[in-house]
């Protein structure tokens, strides 16, 4: 199950990086979302998977072992922040293009390289 | 952005209240099980989402008189407040603590400073996600 | 305790002046100042008797006992010469400043930078430990940034400021390289516990590059020749900061930090050569150079350059003192520390003085030009006087203390002469010529300062204002320092006793008795050499000043492209040059080009690295089954992820972003987070409707516009980072080598009252983790709301549709 998830990140971490490298803004931050999509899956099956229950004690079903909890606090938090940091260059993007017209990033790059 | 559509209006008025119950069922559930104040907060933006989503921001605006930006001030206040306040009883900083109290029908129940630490993540999370939204939302003056 | 006092409190007093100022606009802030300097010299007055018995007095302030970094104070005689300089010297300048400068200047910033100096400085004679004194000794630097550049509107100003900034700085950090060093090879960084162990160092193979980036320290700090020429050029700054740091004070924290460190560095001779050396060619240098200035203070600079040197090559001649046996010959060489000391304060007391004369003169004539300067003593008698006084001084004559010391230091000269402890003897015959060539140099700009000052014609003075007296004021403090360079030529041997023989024990701790190295000061010895070699300073002094106009010509053989200073501008515009160059290189604005840096580090480095040191492994041993559900979801993510690279609508594009994003949750149900796949869920919708939200303004994609051979490059580097990550993760995925701190969290419900683990990690064990999470979402949404709204007031106001 590791291998096979590992492999899907790898396929989304390229996907990404191909995005990030392109010249619209839109791609650039879709490759970010994306990007940050596959760390918070790397992070979580690092931790090693389907080792044991949900991390919630007391449950009727199960008594443990438990599933890694640090991995998912860090993913929790990871979540929220990306989120945060998405709607931020999406906005910078938008008031980017408001101000100088354009979306392209090659062309946003000054007059000294004109 | 404008959508008229009576069956979506009419579903979304009742949705919008059972989403905001569960939220509220997440956040206090949050130490036992599923939940807590990240998913509560982005639970209660979700169902404003909602309401921005069908109806007009005035309408919106008319019906939930907040400030939003002062929804997520308060919660960062809250949150590094009750850091700050078990630094006045003398314990390290963030120190949480909690009592067990008897409520009738309800039974034990715990209550800790946690919740406040919590309640300030959750009305962050709403104050920030909404401030976003209708930000944009209402940014397209030129 | 005191001693700390003693730092702290000037840099309290900095703290409060701007309070201060408000409160009390009537008075001159400078009467408040004074209360610093003058209750730090009377504190320090106070331990004179306990000093001069011998002791010492030591006090530790834990600051970072961890790293053996403390605040240790230490008063022994050599610090106490010169806390009383800083503080005595400090509380005469603060006097004259009240009177100098003007309460339309900016008052407030003048006294809290020069407080902060004070204290500073106090701190770099106290310390025991070299961190301390480190952080001290980069505050002068700073402080003495900001008083030159105290009249900022001014060019020169601020090319001084950063001229003199940028020497003394860079040769701090080469200092502090040399403390490192040091640290290392004694493992402490105590002064007293290094020069404890100092003789088992010399063998050390760092004690020689310790022992030169320590002395580029104190050369820097103390403007010897090649880096001396900062000194002119701060001159640039208000008189009583002339007076205090730039003559008195900070240029003497080099000399401070190379007597502390002579019993550390001096059982090497290459200490003994170098400081030596460096010493004459700064005396020489200076002195010559003075005589051409036409700027009184800059000929003060040179002058004051040319006098360190001197000190600093006493130094140097005492320290061969640790390499004779302890005998009448070392006697003879500790008599030069001796000098150096005795001049240091007889320098600090007629330079201070001197420039205090400068200053009347420029506030009362409005030109220090001596080319326009002249006839002023009937004028202004009384600033004549101390001029007189102070240049007969400083040019060796008695009856005044500079005639003592520079008696003494032709001793020491003629002694290393005749020195025959060293193998190239023949070289230090030189040296009583050198320095018996700057005094004639000395002697000349000396008579350069009296004669064209005060005798002559006022014809060629500023004539748009009535030339008089100073006021009293003005007058107290160069009187004070004048009175001191009389009454130290009469009783020499109080200051001997009391002042400086403490502080020959702290430079030669263990070497003799206190009174030993203590030499009783003569004022009459004789018709000696030394005699006959004042007498012809001042003969050949006097007939190469007369015939000055006929040998001037000398001064301009040098081009103008090969002084130091132009080397010093060309290095440095050269430097601007090349670094923009190569910045301009990478710096390229495309955020592609950036991107590209960090993903081909990424794989160079990481990747270079597995493979160098063949770390990569694969094992499925130890992996979780598979169900034939989860290979389908994989496989459905895997073409919405490679899907979205061909799309040609950025809603497609968006959407199929938001099917990662659902799968992504639905796997977080299966590997048992429901907490996370619940945030994942709701995160992805709001994700999706603020994409939507913002492609309103957007324009719609158009094709890319990129070349062929972009898309190639982005595609492989692409995959080449996908193939890395999966490596590694590969490699990294059974990795047991450390133990999983995982179980610690199982006793949530003890420790943290809470049964949801991941609840508990962020509420109670990692709440700080969470608070400033909390505080950066905030941060983001405040910069999301200020972006949009902030341009809405900026154009017109129909932001409400």
């Amino acid at each position: 199950m590791e291998t096979l998830m590992i492999l899907l990140i790898g396929v989304l971490v390229s996907v990404a990086t191909y995005l990030v490298l392109s010249r619209n803004v839109i791609r650039v931050i879709l490759g970010t979302a994306v990007l940050s999509h596959a760390v918070h899956l790397l992070i979580l099956t690092i931790g090693e998977v389907k080792k044991g229950e949900a991390p919630l004690l007391g449950n009727q079903t199960a008594n443990g072992p438990y599933t890694d909890a640090l991995p998912q606090a860090l993913i929790l938090t990871a979540i929220v922040i990306s989120f945060a940091v998405t709607a931020f260059v999406l906005v910078l993007a938008f008031r980017a293009y408001k101000t100088n017209g354009t979306d392209d990033l090659e062309q946003l790059r000054g007059d000294e390289h004109d | 952005m404008r959508i008229n559509d009576v069956i979506l209006r009419t579903v979304v008025r009742f949705v919008v209240f059972i989403i905001l119950t569960l939220a509220i069922y997440l956040f206090f559930a949050g130490h036992y099980s599923p939940g807590g104040g990240f998913i509560g907060g982005l639970v209660i933006a979700s169902a404003f989402v909602l309401l921005y989503l069908t109806f007009d921001i005035e309408k919106v605006q008319q019906g939930i008189p907040v400030d939003f930006k002062k929804v997520a001030a308060l919660g960062v206040f809250l949150a590094v407040g009750t850091g700050f306040g078990s630094v006045l009883f003398g314990a390290d900083f963030l120190t949480q603590t909690a009592q067990k109290f008897h409520i009738p029908l309800l039974g034990d129940k715990e209550l800790g400073t946690v919740m406040i630490f919590e309640l300030g993540v959750a009305l962050t999370v709403v104050g920030v996600v909404m401030t976003i939204i209708v930000s944009i939302a209402e940014g397209d003056g030129d | 305790m005191t001693i700390h006092f003693a730092i702290i409190f000037p840099l309290l007093m900095a703290a409060l002046i701007p309070f201060i100022y408000k409160a009390f606009t009537k008075v001159k802030i400078g009467w408040f100042v004074l209360l610093a300097p003058v209750t730090v010299f009377i504190l320090l007055a106070r331990l004179i008797p306990l000093i001069s018995s011998g002791e010492t007095q030591t006090h530790t302030y834990e600051w970072i006992p961890s790293l053996g970094i403390n605040f240790t104070t230490y008063l022994d005689g050599l610090s106490m010469i010169f806390g009383l300089l800083i503080s005595g010297v400090g509380a005469l300048v603060v006097l004259y400043s009240i009177f100098y400068l003007s309460t339309k200047e900016a008052l407030h910033n003048f006294y809290c930078y020069l407080l902060l100096f004070m204290g500073a400085m106090l701190g770099v004679v106290f310390s025991d430990n070299l961190m301390v004194l480190y952080a001290f000794w980069e505050l002068t630097s700073v402080s003495s940034f900001l008083l030159i550049a105290f009249w900022h509107h001014r060019r020169a100003s601020k090319a001084g400021a950063r001229k003199s900034m940028l020497i003394t700085v860079t040769g701090g950090i080469a200092m502090l390289a040399g403390f490192i060093m040091l640290h290392a090879m004694t493992d402490t960084f105590s002064i007293r516990a290094m020069i404890a162990q100092a003789p088992s160092l010399v063998e050390h193979t760092l004690f020689i590059p310790a022992m030169i980036c320590v002395l580029l320290g104190a050369f820097t700090k103390s403007a010897q020749f090649p880096f001396h020429i900062w000194l002119p050029d701060a001159m640039e700054a208000p008189t009583p900061v002339s007076a205090y740091l730039h003559s008195a004070t900070m240029v003497k924290a080099g000399i401070y930090v190379v007597a502390r460190l002579t019993p550390l560095f001096a059982y090497d001779l290459t200490w003994f050569w170098t400081v030596m050396i460096v010493g004459l060619i700064t005396l020489f240098w200076g002195s010559f150079n003075a005589v051409k200035q036409t700027d009184l203070k800059a000929l003060l600079a040179f002058s004051t350059v040319s006098q360190l040197g001197l000190i600093m090559s006493l130094l140097g001649i005492g320290s061969l003192a640790f390499h004779v046996d302890i005998d009448a010959t070392a006697i003879i060489y500790t008599q030069a520390a001796f000098a150096a000391l005795f001049h240091l304060i007889n320098h600090s007391t007629f330079k201070g003085a001197l420039f205090m004369m400068v200053g009347i003169i420029d506030h009362e004539a409005g030109t220090r030009d001596i080319r326009r300067l002249g006839g002023l003593m009937t004028i202004m008698p009384a600033t004549f006087t101390i001029a007189v006084i102070g240049s007969m001084s400083m040019a060796g004559l008695p009856p005044f203390n500079g005639f003592l010391s520079k008696e003494m230091f032709f001793t020491s000269a003629l002694h290393i002469a005749e020195a025959d402890v060293l193998s190239r003897a023949s070289a230090t015959a030189l040296v009583p010529v050198i320095a018996w060539i700057a005094s004639v140099f000395t002697f000349i700009y000396c008579m350069i300062i009296v004669v064209k000052t005060f005798f002559g014609t006022t014809e060629k003075l500023p004539q748009d204002r009535k030339i008089h007296e100073a006021p009293l004021g003005m007058l107290i403090s160069p009187f004070v320092l004048v009175f001191f360079v009389i009454a130290i030529f009469f009783f020499p041997n109080v200051l001997a006793t009391y002042i400086l023989a403490p502080a020959m024990v702290s430079i030669y701790p263990g070497l003799a008795s206190m009174q030993e190295m203590t030499p009783h000061v003569y004022a009459w010895h004789g018709f000696n050499t030394e005699l006959i070699m004042t007498l012809g300073v001042v003969l050949l002094g006097f007939v190469l000043y007369r015939t000055l106009a006929v040998w001037r010509r000398i001064y301009n053989t040098l081009p103008a492209q090969f002084t130091l200073n132009h080397v010093f501008n060309r290095v440095l515009s050269e430097g601007e040059n090349v670094s923009s160059f190569v910045t301009k290189l990478y710096m390229t604005s495309s955020l592609r080009h950036y991107s590209l840096y960090i993903y081909v580090f990424l794989i160079v480095i990481i990747g270079g690295y597995f493979i160098v040191n063949d770390a990569f492994r694969f094992s499925m041993a130890n992996n979780a089954e598979i169900h034939v559900y989860e290979v389908l979801l994989v496989f459905m993510m895997a073409v919405a992820a490679v899907a979205m690279l061909f799309v040609q609508s950025r809603v497609t594009a968006t959407v199929l972003n938001g099917v990662i994003g659902f799968g992504i949750s639905i796997f977080f149900v299966i590997f048992r987070a429901p907490d996370l796949a619940l945030t994942q869920l709701i995160v992805e919708s709001v994700t999706t409707v603020l994409f939507l939200l913002c492609f309103t303004y957007l324009p719609a994609w158009k094709p890319e516009k990129s070349s062929r051979r972009e898309k190639t490059t982005n595609a492989f580097i692409a995959l080449f980072v996908g193939a890395l990550v999966v490596l590694v993760s590969l490699s990294v995925l059974h990795f047991n080598e450390f133990k999983t701190i995982s179980s610690f969290f199982e006793n949530a419900y003890e420790l943290a009252g809470g049964k949801n683990i991941v609840n508990t990690i962020l509420g109670d064990f990692r709440a700080f983790d969470t608070m400033l999470e909390v505080v950066v979402l905030c941060i983001a949404g405040i910069g999301v709301y200020t972006m949009i709204k902030f341009r809405m007031r900026k154009g017109d106001d129909r932001h409400e549709n």
